[in-house]
């Protein structure tokens, strides 16, 4: 239905340059590799209650006897803890991919719905211009000059703990990015000929907007939204770990460090050690995908 | 150009103006004023004195104008936790934060701008790919989990630096700083690393791009060609085009510095403002969280300002649209 309405010629070129796209990208090995990373890594999140070795929310799975042991170690009834247990006796491997699953799926909702708003702004006051257009920049251009983390810890620190309000906290953080990108493209595509000819048709105009403008104008928000979720993962880290993100009963990858921290000093250090660089791990492979999509995406550097 | 920078003057204070209202709006429209502001131990005599002098029992508009007035004369409310005027509490711990900032600042600088030369000069070698893979692990890595790492190792494993505080200070000119004592110092090194590396990594990156940008540029081809060595060709002549971008970069990324500093402090228990919120927000001591945002926005009012007028001095193309932007 939504690509019926774009004109055949439109969506081959398209295509074609989806296409042209995926073969530069497919040149870096790095990146490759670092896209074969997230995918596993997204996989290993999504079938989290099937491949994990225990469900660690589940205190009755729990063995207090099998607390902090290091890695490699066997629990009193003879299981294998790859990556050791927490003071709980939790097993780290299962809490990592547990923490994991939570720490992707806050930030992709909380990227998916930034976008969608950021782009629905950005479009907007490509289209619209003029005033509306300078207002809705100015609160783009005020809210960038503050960092992420600022904000972040206002909000939470106004609305409370929880995984909505840490959604929440993101979408604010990151809709500004997107509203920037889309506008900036937007406004060389609205000068373009095709839209002057669904003007002339006297399409309505939002549809203009979601069929002819959006389309077009989307691809630099892919390299920004890669870019953002990496960000977001961070960034929810960094707000559980100070004990202001997701409650302790479900915990991501940043509060699991944040109870690692206790009994680092004591020598268990695998309690935070491990947690970190799955984080590490995830947040660089992303990063590594939105560096070469940038470099594929963006002209200017192809020489 | 002097319309353009009271323009900017202009938007400071409305942002300014704006954030102030925000902060009102959140801490006496929504949720219960008397339970933020009042001290949940206070018996009734207080609670009702402190409700009259806050004016609580007026309306909101009337409120606005007390907030307002009290926040212009530097009253921000005293700390339930410390019985402390917020604003002095602040203040006292501003220095910490800023001298943390600025070590972080000079190693960010330090360290990303010969790297991303160098990464830009060659970009295919293996010294340069190292660089620019190594930036990228240097802003994906937590930051949080860098300090702890870096405890880990140095403190608890090696045991040759101090795990957190702030060490032993002196006095420069009433302001106590950690910077020129060997203790202090040792204090330092762990939390400034931490914070500089990510920054270290952007800086990086952005010297590289502007390395491989200018290489490519006629007056790097003429100095070429007047037969200047390559030494001096990249470390003068590529190294001046460089360094407008990062100039003005550095000044907002003080700003983000001492934001980001709220975690770095955590980490390593050091006595700066940005711990100070953290603790305010688990006690909720509201006061103090109220002054900490109002103190931060006016300082990166300031410091977005002050990049504006180095801005509008380095780049000719700013002074002369001024009329337009």
């Amino acid at each position: 239905m939504a690509l019926a309405d774009i004109p055949v010629a439109e969506v081959e070129a398209w295509r074609a340059r989806a296409g042209r796209s995926f073969a530069e990208f497919a040149e870096s090995r790095v990146a490759v590799g670092a896209l074969a990373v997230v995918a596993l890594l997204a996989a290993l999140a999504l079938l989290a209650p099937w491949v994990a070795p225990q469900n660690p929310f589940d205190l009755s799975q729990l063995s207090i006897m099998d607390n902090k042991l290091p890695p490699l170690s066997r629990g009193v009834d003879g299981q294998l803890y790859l990556l050791g247990t927490d003071d709980q006796g939790r097993d780290m491997l299962s809490a990592i991919i547990y923490g994991l699953r939570l720490s992707l799926m806050v930030a992709v909702v909380a990227t998916a719905t930034a976008l969608v708003l950021g782009a629905g702004v950005g479009l907007l006051a490509a289209y619209a211009g003029g005033r509306i257009d300078a207002i809705l920049m100015r609160l783009v251009d005020i809210q960038l000059s503050f960092p992420a983390i600022l904000i972040a810890l206002i909000l939470v620190a106004i609305l409370g703990k929880g995984v909505d309000k840490v959604v929440i906290a993101l979408i604010s953080v990151q809709w500004a990015y997107y509203a920037r990108t889309i506008r900036g493209s937007a406004l060389v595509e609205r000068r373009r000929e095709y839209i002057e000819a669904a003007r002339s048709l006297a399409l309505p105009h939002w549809r203009i907007m979601f069929r002819h403008l959006f389309p077009n104008a989307f691809p630099p928000l892919i390299v920004v939204a890669t870019v953002q979720v990496a960000h977001a993962i961070a960034l929810e880290a960094t707000l559980s770990f100070l004990g202001l993100g997701v409650p302790i009963t479900e915990p991501s990858l940043g509060l699991l460090i944040a109870n690692g921290y206790g009994y680092m000093l004591s020598g268990s250090y695998w309690i935070a050690f491990y947690p970190g660089i799955a984080l590490l791990v995830v947040i660089a492979a992303i990063n590594l995908v939105g560096d070469r999509l940038s470099d594929v995406l963006n002209p200017r550097l192809n020489r | 150009m002097l319309a353009f920078l009271f323009r900017r003057l202009g938007q400071g204070l409305l942002v300014v103006a704006v954030m102030a209202t925000l902060v009102f709006v959140g801490v006496y429209a929504l949720g219960n004023a008397i339970d933020i502001l009042i001290s949940p131990e206070a018996d009734q005599l207080e609670r009702e004195q402190a409700i009259e002098r806050l004016g609580l029992d007026r309306p909101l508009w009337v409120q606005f104008a007390i907030f307002v007035k009290s926040a212009l004369t530097g009253n921000l409310g005293i700390s339930f936790v410390h019985g402390e005027p917020a604003l002095d509490l602040i203040l006292s711990r501003m220095p910490a934060t800023l001298e943390l900032a600025f070590v972080a600042l000079v190693i960010a600088v330090g360290v990303g701008i010969p790297a991303g030369l160098l990464a830009g000069v060659a970009p295919r070698s293996l010294l340069g790919r190292g660089i620019m893979t190594g930036s990228i692990l240097g802003f994906s890595v937590p930051n949080f989990w860098l300090g702890l790492m870096l405890i880990l190792v140095f403190a608890v494993q090696l045991k040759v630096l101090p795990a957190g505080g702030r060490g032993e200070t002196v006095d420069v000119l009433g302001i106590p700083l950690s910077l020129f004592t060997l203790d202090g110092l040792r204090h330092l090194i762990l939390p400034a690393l931490t914070l500089g590396i990510y920054k270290a990594s952007l800086i990086t990156r952005l010297a590289y791009a502007g390395t491989r940008d200018a290489l490519l540029q006629d007056f790097v081809r003429f100095a070429r060609a007047k037969g200047l060595p390559e030494r001096r060709v990249i470390g003068v002549h590529v190294l001046k085009a460089i360094l407008i971008p990062v100039v003005t970069v550095i000044g907002l990324e003080l700003g983000s510095m001492i934001a980001f500093a709220v975690v770095t402090e955590t980490v390593f228990a050091w006595p700066g403002m940005g711990k100070l919120l953290i603790e305010s927000i688990y006690r909720l001591d509201r006061p103090v969280i109220v002054a900490y945002l109002i103190v931060i926005v006016l300082m990166f009012v300031v410091i977005n300002f002050i990049v504006d007028v180095i801005y509008t001095l380095l780049d000719p193309r700013v002074r002369l649209s001024g009329q337009e932007v």
